[in-house]
Parts: structure tokens; C-alpha cells; sequence
């Protein structure tokens, strides 16, 4: 089994990340539940989506410890990246979480930055985010999350999408 | 074959209902609730259907009930507030025998509560909220497929009783995703809007009941004059002050689901063969207790769980004979204790029931249950 958790401020697109991950999962033939939680507002307060993936039947839905943790805001890195399993792995926006949690696996990635340099926009930040969890976690395979993200993506942007992704996949190389 | 895919609960609820033959949703969003409405936006204009959002909640369940008069099966949705505004027609809808389905996805209350944190604590509004006395059938799922299944269940019984049915979801299931297969047209049985078996001039009047209690009445626009009142009516549908009908209309009401109640009551038993101890659970709160359960298992502890899909009708009968296998009865609802009363109703005394509540917008843990089984077979505090 494996837990992961996609946190940060509502707006940034950490559910429609998490959700294209477990999608990408079921396509594979595994199992897999996403859940999510957030505050009344439409924009800003804390907002977490998790998803679990196992070869069997999944019951209790959320996460109770999770593997990895995206966290895209200093608030979500410091209240939902305290369980990460001992040798689990922090992925931080770099420019975003300036106050590193103490914890010894942890990625850096501008992931904003690269949405606003690579594609023009804050707005595919998810994306970036989530092509480097693909690569770093290896659960899913990269050609799976492709066809996944142009299914949920309005037409107009797939190849923005693609490219947000692409340059979240890349990114990863870079840093290790 | 369909294929595996992804899905939202409340996303399965809405693809139930156009399998069930819903052709008509009227509603007003409020989380977690909305996204039935968003995808009945979608999914109907797709099958001739339509979808209208009204001004408010009280309007949207007057619509379905209009159309459902005019020959629609319907389909309304909403969350603990909008359920509290539309209490008044669920209770016209049951005396003028009007098929509706209407959807609480549950969350924190009372009033504006905690808008998207998970609860059951709906339980007795579902059975209570309208005035009177009167039956009602409400049906809690557990997993994204059978959030589908019930409300096609739903969507049979309402057509079938004639009656309104709550679907009793909460934001746990209806906003959990995970993998579904659905099923094929077909497959699963869907009931059709009965009929009149004869005409005017052949004696026809709308509330006369067939031989399981219900009434075939017809619907608006197909030549027969009906009249629809939430006075009580006598067999023509036009009000009657007579003690006599009123005793016999109150009674037949009850009587066509209490006579179905083995059809209609719906339950899951796991690991109950050679247990000392159950857990009796309903919605997505299930999820978490089979896998305590399970753990407790593999301790030793001879526990078993009793997962009931339909709340109302309550299961009665299942419960007083879990009641006399085991010495204790373990009650976990995300509220401040709502189901565990009717459990110590139907146990009667024979073992005891203890209740575990939760009411802070966190969904418990495993080992939380688990904890409380320990306890439970300890015999102290829970």
C-alpha cells in the first residue's frame, strides 16, 4: 500500500493533481481512493487531497500515514507533513515553503516558478507538481498520466498541460 | 464491458439515477452535496431529460414533485440545511403518494455547521424531519458502486411504493473516489412508473390500492382527471373528514412498507459465525470499522459487524437476534448518538449497546474502533 498526500491552499489544484494520479492508478489495473478535505472558502485556506493505492480492496479512505507529501504553501508543509513515515519523502515548492520542516528526505522543486517561466502560468503549477511526484514515485507510469491529464483538462490547454507535466518530470532529473 | 474507472460517489449517485430512468432533477446546491447536481447538469440534457436549479431548496422539491405528477421519475439532492427546508413536501409527497428521491449528503450541522466536514447525524431527521405520522424508506451506501445501486434501489422503491425515499449519503462516501465497474443496462432490475389498469368509464379512481397497498395513480396529462391533495383524501383523491378514512389512509400508508420490510431491509454481516461481540455500523463510517474489525480479528477477538445498508425501515428483527448471540454491541456514528437508540430499542436489554461518538469533523480511525471493541469486550468505558 501506498499513501500519498497532494496539500496546499484551495485554488492551486492539489485535488485535480491527486485525482489524475489516482485515475493514472486505476488505468494500471490497480486499486485506488481519493479523498480530499478543505474549508468553506472558494479560494485560500488549507486544502489536502490523498490518495491511496493498493493491489487489494481499500476501506478506511483516508490516509493514516503517508509515504509521500506535497505540500505548495508554508502552511500546508507545516500541518500536514508532521506523520510522513520515517522513509517517506517531502516535496516542497521551493520559493513557496522558505521555512524547511525538519525531515530527512525532502525535494525542492520551484514548481511555481517553473509554471510561470516554462508555460506562462501559475495556474499549471499542479501539473509541474505532479510530474515530478510521477517520477519520484514511480507508482504510475508517465505515457499513463499523459492520457490522463488531457481526459480531465479542457482541450484548449492539453498542450500547456502536457508541457506543465513534462517540465515537472524533468525537473526531477535536475535536482538529483 | 464497462470499463474500471474512477469515480466520485456523488458522481455515482447521479449516474444511478439515469440508469433508474430519472428524467428530471430540480435542486439547489450546497456542499458536499453539489456535485449530483453538476453532473445531473451534464448527464441529463445527454438522455431527453431535464435539469433545472431552482431558488431555492423548498422550490426544487415542489418541482420534482410536479414532475413526478407528470410522469417523470425525479431526483433532488442536498445536505443537512436544504433537507431541514424541504421536510414539509416530503411529508406532502407521502400523504398525496408522490415517487420522489431525495439525497442527504450529510455534513456537520446544526444549521450551517461545519459545511464540508463529514457526519451522520441526519439519522433522525431522515426518519422525523416531516410532520405526522408517516412510513419512510431511507438507504445508506458505503462504497462509490453501491452510492449507484442504492439509488437505483432508491429510484424502484420510490416508483414502486409510491413514496418518498431518502438517500442517506455522507460527505466520506459521496465525495470519495475510487474504482467502480458500473453496471450494464439490464442488470440491475428498474421498476416502472405504474399505470391505471383501467379507464374512467371502467371505474378508474387514482388512490384505490392494488393488492399491496398502492395506488396506481395515473399520471397528469394521460386523459384521466386527477386530484392531488395533502388532505387526507378517500379513493376519488378529494379530501375526506371522515375518522374512518383518515384511520384507514394513516394506516394503509404504513402498512405498504412494513408489509415489504423483508424486501426492503437491507444489511451486511461479516465475521459473525463464532463472534461474542458486533460492531453495527451504516455509511461510510462502515469502511473504517471493517478494517478495525479485521485487526481486532487477527488479534483473537472473536468480533463481528453488522453493516446496515437501509436505516429506515429499521432492522428490527436482524438486530434482536444479534442482540441474543452476542454479549455486547458496539455503536460507532460520526454524531452525538442518533442510531444506537433504535439498537437498544430492537436489543431489548438482552446485551448491552454502547455507543461511540464522534462529532468533530475528523472521520475516526481504525484504532479508534478498535480500541472501543477492546473496551467493549472488557466490559468498561468505551
Amino acid at each position: 500500500m501506498n499513501q500519498l498526500r497532494f496539500s496546499g491552499s484551495g485554488g492551486q489544484g492539489v485535488i485535480t493533481a491527486a485525482i489524475i494520479f489516482a485515475e493514472a492508478a486505476i488505468v494500471e489495473g490497480k486499486n485506488a481512493v481519493q479523498s480530499q478535505s478543505y474549508g468553506p472558502e472558494a479560494r485560500g485556506g488549507a486544502s489536502k487531497a490523498e490518495v491511496i493505492i493498493a493491489e487489494d480492496t481499500i476501506y478506511h479512505p483516508k490516509v493514516l500515514q503517508p509515504d509521500y507529501v506535497l505540500a505548495m504553501t508554508q502552511k500546508a508543509a507545516d500541518k500536514y507533513s508532521g506523520d510522513l513515515a520515517a522513509n517517506g519523502l517531502l516535496i516542497l515548492d521551493t520559493d513557496l515553503v522558505p521555512n524547511v520542516p525538519a525531515y530527512s528526505h525532502i525535494v525542492r522543486i520551484p514548481i511555481t516558478k517553473l509554471a510561470v517561466e516554462k508555460i506562462g502560468k501559475a495556474l499549471y503549477a499542479n501539473i509541474v507538481a505532479l510530474g515530478a511526484i510521477v517520477h519520484l514515485t514511480q507508482l504510475v507510469r508517465l505515457d499513463t498520466v499523459r492520457q490522463c491529464v488531457a481526459d480531465r483538462v479542457p482541450a484548449s490547454t492539453i498542450e500547456q498541460n502536457m508541457q506543465a507535466l513534462q517540465t515537472g518530470w524533468d525537473a526531477v532529473k535536475a535536482e538529483s | 464491458m464497462n470499463k474500471a474507472r474512477l469515480m466520485q460517489g456523488n458522481e455515482a449517485v447521479a449516474e444511478g439515477a439515469i440508469y433508474a430512468g430519472v428524467r428530471f432533477f430540480a435542486g439547489y446546491p450546497i456542499t458536499p452535496s453539489t456535485e449530483i447536481a453538476e453532473t445531473m447538469a451534464k448527464l441529463l440534457p445527454q438522455v431527453g431529460g431535464k435539469f433545472v436549479q431552482m431558488e431555492d431548496e423548498i422550490a426544487s422539491m415542489g418541482a420534482i414533485l410536479g414532475a413526478s405528477l407528470a410522469g417523470q421519475k425525479v431526483l433532488d439532492a442536498t445536505s443537512g440545511p436544504g433537507f431541514s427546508l424541504k421536510q414539509e413536501l416530503i411529508g406532502y409527497a407521502a400523504c398525496a403518494e408522490i415517487p420522489a428521491v431525495l439525497v442527504d449528503v450529510q455534513r456537520v450541522g446544526p444549521s450551517t455547521g461545519q459545511p464540508t466536514s463529514p457526519s451522520q447525524g441526519d439519522v433522525m431527521q431522515a426518519r422525523w424531519g416531516t410532520h405526522g405520522d408517516h412510513p419512510v424508506i431511507a438507504l445508506a451506501p458505503w462504497t462509490v458502486r453501491e452510492a449507484f445501486d442504492a439509488t437505483v434501489m432508491a429510484v424502484n422503491y420510490a416508483e414502486r411504493f409510491r413514496t418518498p425515499v431518502i438517500l442517506l449519503m455522507d460527505e466520506i462516501v459521496g465525495h470519495l473516489r475510487e474504482r467502480v465497474v458500473l453496471p450494464e443496462p439490464g442488470e440491475l432490475p428498474v421498476y416502472a412508473r405504474r399505470q391505471p389498469k383501467c379507464t374512467r368509464s371502467e371505474g378508474y379512481q387514482p388512490y384505490t390500492p392494488e393488492e399491496d397497498l398502492v395506488p396506481n395513480v395515473a399520471d397528469f396529462g394521460e386523459g384521466y382527471r386527477i386530484h392531488v391533495t395533502g388532505l387526507i383524501h378517500d379513493e376519488t383523491g378529494f379530501p375526506s373528514g371522515s375518522p374512518s378514512v383518515t384511520e384507514k389512509s394513516i394506516r394503509r400508508l404504513h402498512e405498504k412498507i412494513s408489509r415489504a420490510e423483508d424486501e426492503i431491509i437491507h444489511y451486511d454481516e461479516f465475521f459473525l459465525e463464532d463472534a461474542d461481540y458486533a460492531v453495527v455500523t451504516f455509511g461510510g463510517v462502515s469502511r473504517t470499522a471493517y478494517e478495525a474489525v479485521q485487526n481486532a480479528r487477527r488479534q483473537g477477538i472473536k468480533v463481528g459487524m453488522v453493516r446496515l445498508m437501509t436505516i429506515w425501515p429499521f432492522a428490527d428483527k436482524m438486530i434482536a437476534r444479534l442482540a441474543k448471540q452476542v454479549q455486547g454491541i458496539l455503536v460507532p456514528e460520526l454524531n452525538y448518538g442518533q442510531l444506537v437508540g433504535e439498537i437498544e430499542r430492537a436489543a431489548a436489554g438482552q446485551c448491552p449497546v454502547k455507543l461511540l461518538a464522534k462529532y468533530n469533523t475528523e472521520i475516526f480511525t481504525p484504532t479508534e474502533i478498535e480500541t472501543a471493541i477492546k473496551n467493549l469486550c472488557a466490559g468498561g468505558r468505551i
